[in-house]
């Protein structure tokens, strides 16, 4: 079922056959980062702008590289160097690049809705990069696409989650797509860092990561920020690595084909010691590789793709 | 101008009456009432007669919690059309909060806002004066300047009096005035960083939220100190089932409480928030499907004994933007009638009793007349068209602001007339 949305906001209102389509067209986008001349003509002549109101070198970076290499034209602007500083809002300063007539906006920003809210507002097409602590729906395919290269299949596995899921768009995308995936998800991390209700999103609940890892075909583990420590929510980061931390002694009880992923930038010896990062589990960098192809496959079904609707989750 | 009100369905709790009767307005009180007054009669001789048959004639509803926004914030709403918004949803006097800028903490504050109202304003205003300084929760405001000035109740509204032993001196200090102490009951810490109800639908959207206890917690200190004081406590705005259960348990105890809630937290859940509907964004949040349930017992067994709107008007600047940055707060006098009709409809609460959670409770409560149609008393009169259909167009509204949720809701019930001290400030009839 090809995808017909305007704008890629999340995966909460996609549909599987949907996700599945995305990560085929992902799949045959691969071959083309592995070749000596890394550019095919598909996007030659489009615009694509990149609007990050939040730091980021990782995903920015990213969809820069798919958009080069499918031959786009690309800008980025960064709101610490924008008009925005001089008190511009966000939607102005988006109407304005949109004057320019751009293809593709790909927008990151701290304030959950504030992409869905844009791309209601525009006529170009809008990927969402991050917004907030809602949804990262490009971090969450290529996750998806890489646990599927290796495990064959969504269907049935059961993934762990463990850390800060309360503050993580990272977290809820998988979430979202996982289950619908029809996959297990098990959310593991201290009572303070896990959303209240979260059961309702399909998900086991636990605050025990030894137990939940022998279970686990997939373990994503997520960053912890510092500020959680001055907010109140921890002790400290020790207790929590001590509590938490994926180290090679805890995985010792793991299944012996079990994936390690992490969305990035590691916390090294937070929630992962530098052995298990660079260990034979460990499919992290692979993840990165797979998202430039996630990136490109998103900006050419969005740019070539029929329109239909805002793709505005409801 | 003198008139007679024909063969309306007078209901007035005060009196224990609903019947059918004809109204004389002279001179700006109600000089009559009776079942089928001879109006060809000489007496009322160049008397307007105005045929409400069909119609129910009420006391002058009292809204007792609503943000006028002037002084200081005028682009919002001000207090001349923020009493026309008043007498379009058929209130006849309300209660306007001291969070404007400056703070309403002193006399001159207060007697600029009765005297803008009394030059401009379409209906009663009665201002309540703050309870700390600059509403900064750190020193008493003069209550006894205020209440000289014509304040009729005190509150920190927008924010809570988080010092509880500032709180204990309120309550004790208001004793020498009769003041009701009317409590925002919010702790800050926990609801801190949070922009709804703490829920799935908070969990769902990546939006910090504020949990039930944010409130219980500060309205169980609030009552306890009531008791201690034997403080005259109003609480705000009520949203929380744990709310109302403890406030039913300190009146069986004897504690001088009273409670109000606004009409979306009877109407609304913290669903209307999906996709980040900053229409539905306030402080206390919209609660679940539980708290809402609640919150209706409570005011069908008298535990709450007010519906005050809140009304909080927000210019498009406020509410058009990333839902953290969005101001908290809607509008709602004019379509609160509706709302607490539906209550009516839906057997929640009578007909008498649902006038008198917005007329004459309100009144008793801030000790400002009306609430009765008693003859002699001032003719703040309301007269309702209870069966008419429409859907709520907020482009029609008097007040300058838009953030309603429930535009293009359908409606039944809507006011025909309003009539302020004898005078028709607002009609729908002919």
């Amino acid at each position: 079922m090809p995808y017909k949305r305007k704008d890629l906001l999340g995966i909460r209102e996609l549909s599987a056959a949907e996700i599945e389509y995305i990560l085929n067209t992902a799949s045959s986008f691969k071959e083309i980062n592995l070749r000596p001349i890394k550019k095919v003509p598909t996007l030659r002549g489009k615009t694509v702008i990149h609007v990050f109101y939040e730091p980021s070198t990782r995903t920015r970076m990213s969809f820069d590289v798919a958009a080069k290499r499918l031959s786009a034209d690309t800008f980025s602007i960064t709101t610490t160097t924008s008009s925005m500083v001089k008190g511009e809002t966000f939607l102005d300063t988006v109407k304005n690049l949109e004057a320019m007539k751009p293809d593709v906006f790909v927008i990151r920003h701290s304030a959950s809705g504030a992409v869905h809210r844009i791309a209601a507002r525009t006529s170009a097409a809008v990927v969402n990069a991050g917004d907030g602590m809602h949804e990262h729906p490009s971090q969450a395919l290529l996750d998806m696409l890489t646990v599927r290269d290796h495990k064959g299949r969504l269907e049935g596995l059961t993934v762990a989650i463990v850390g800060d899921i309360a503050h993580s768009r990272v977290a809820r995308s998988n979430i979202w797509g996982l289950t619908k995936m029809g996959a297990r998800v098990i959310c593991c991390g201290p009572p303070t860092l896990l959303p209240t209700e979260l059961d309702k999103m399909q998900v086991t609940v636990s605050y025990q990561v030894d137990e939940v890892i022998p279970e686990a075909d997939v373990i994503m583990v997520l960053r912890l920020q510092q500020e959680r420590m001055n907010q109140g929510l921890l002790p400290s980061l020790r207790e929590y690595a001590n509590c938490y931390g994926l180290n090679s002694r805890r995985l010792q009880k793991a299944k012996k084909d079990v994936l390690i992923m992490h969305p990035g930038p590691i916390n090294r010896g937070v929630e992962m010691s530098p052995d298990v990062a660079d260990g034979p589990y460990s499919v992290i960098l692979e993840q990165v590789t797979n998202g430039v192809a996630v990136r490109m496959a998103i900006l050419y079904l969005l740019v070539q793709g029929e329109r239909q609707d805002t793709g505005i989750v409801g | 101008m003198n008139f007679i009100l024909r063969q309306g369905r007078v209901i007035d709790s005060v009196q224990a009456l609903d019947q059918i009767a004809d109204i004389v307005v002279q001179d700006g009180c109600i000089a009559a009432m009776g079942p089928q007054l001879e109006i060809g009669a000489e007496r009322f001789k160049g008397y307007e007669i105005l045929d409400v048959s069909g119609k129910w004639v009420v006391p002058g509803l009292l809204d007792m919690h609503v943000h006028l926004r002037e002084p200081g914030e005028e682009y919002k709403e001000t207090i001349a059309s923020g009493t026309r918004a008043a007498v379009a949803g058929g209130f006849t006097a309300v209660a306007c909060m001291p969070n404007t800028q400056p703070v309403n903490d002193c006399s001159a504050v207060t007697e600029f806002i009765r005297k803008r109202a009394a030059e401009q304003g379409a209906c009663h205003v009665y201002p309540v004066g703050a309870i700390s300084k600059g509403l900064a929760g750190e020193v008493l405001a003069e209550f006894g300047d205020l209440r000289a000035a014509g304040a009729v109740a005190v509150s920190d509204d927008g924010r809570p009096v988080m010092n509880s032993q500032l709180m204990r001196r309120a309550l004790e200090y208001a004793r020498i005035f009769d003041l009701v102490v009317i409590s925002h009951a919010e702790d800050l810490s926990l609801s801190h960083g949070g922009l709804m109800n703490e829920g799935p639908v908070a969990t769902f959207h990546g939006l910090a939220g504020i949990p039930a206890a944010a409130e219980e917690v500060m309205v169980a200190r609030d009552l306890l100190l009531a008791e201690l004081t034997r403080g005259r406590l109003h609480l705000a705005h009520v949203s929380t089932a744990g709310s109302v259960r403890m406030i039913r348990q300190a009146k069986e105890r004897g504690v001088a409480v009273t409670a109000e809630t606004a009409p979306h937290y009877f109407t609304l859940t913290e669903d209307d928030v999906a996709g980040f509907n900053t229409l539905c964004k306030m402080n206390p949040p919209l609660r679940n499907a539980a708290d809402v349930r609640a919150i209706r017992a409570g005011l069908a067994d008298g535990t709450i004994d007010v519906v005050a709107t809140d009304h909080a008007p927000h210019s498009i600047l406020e509410k058009d933007t990333e839902f953290n940055l969005a101001a908290n707060g809607i509008i709602g006098l004019e379509s609160a009638l509706p709302l607490i009709l539906e209550l009516v409809r839906g057997g929640v609460l009578t007909l008498l009793q649902a006038i008198a959670k917005i007329s004459s409770n309100p009144a008793q409560i801030l000790g400002v007349p009306g609430g009765t149609l008693r003859v002699g008393a001032s003719a703040d009169i309301t007269v309702i068209d209870p069966d008419v259909t429409y859907v709520l167009d907020c482009e029609t509204f008097e007040s300058k602001s838009r953030n309603c949720p429930f535009h293009g809701r359908e409606m039944q019930g809507r006011v025909s007339l309003t009539v302020v001290g004898g005078k028709t400030m607002f009609s729908r009839l002919r």
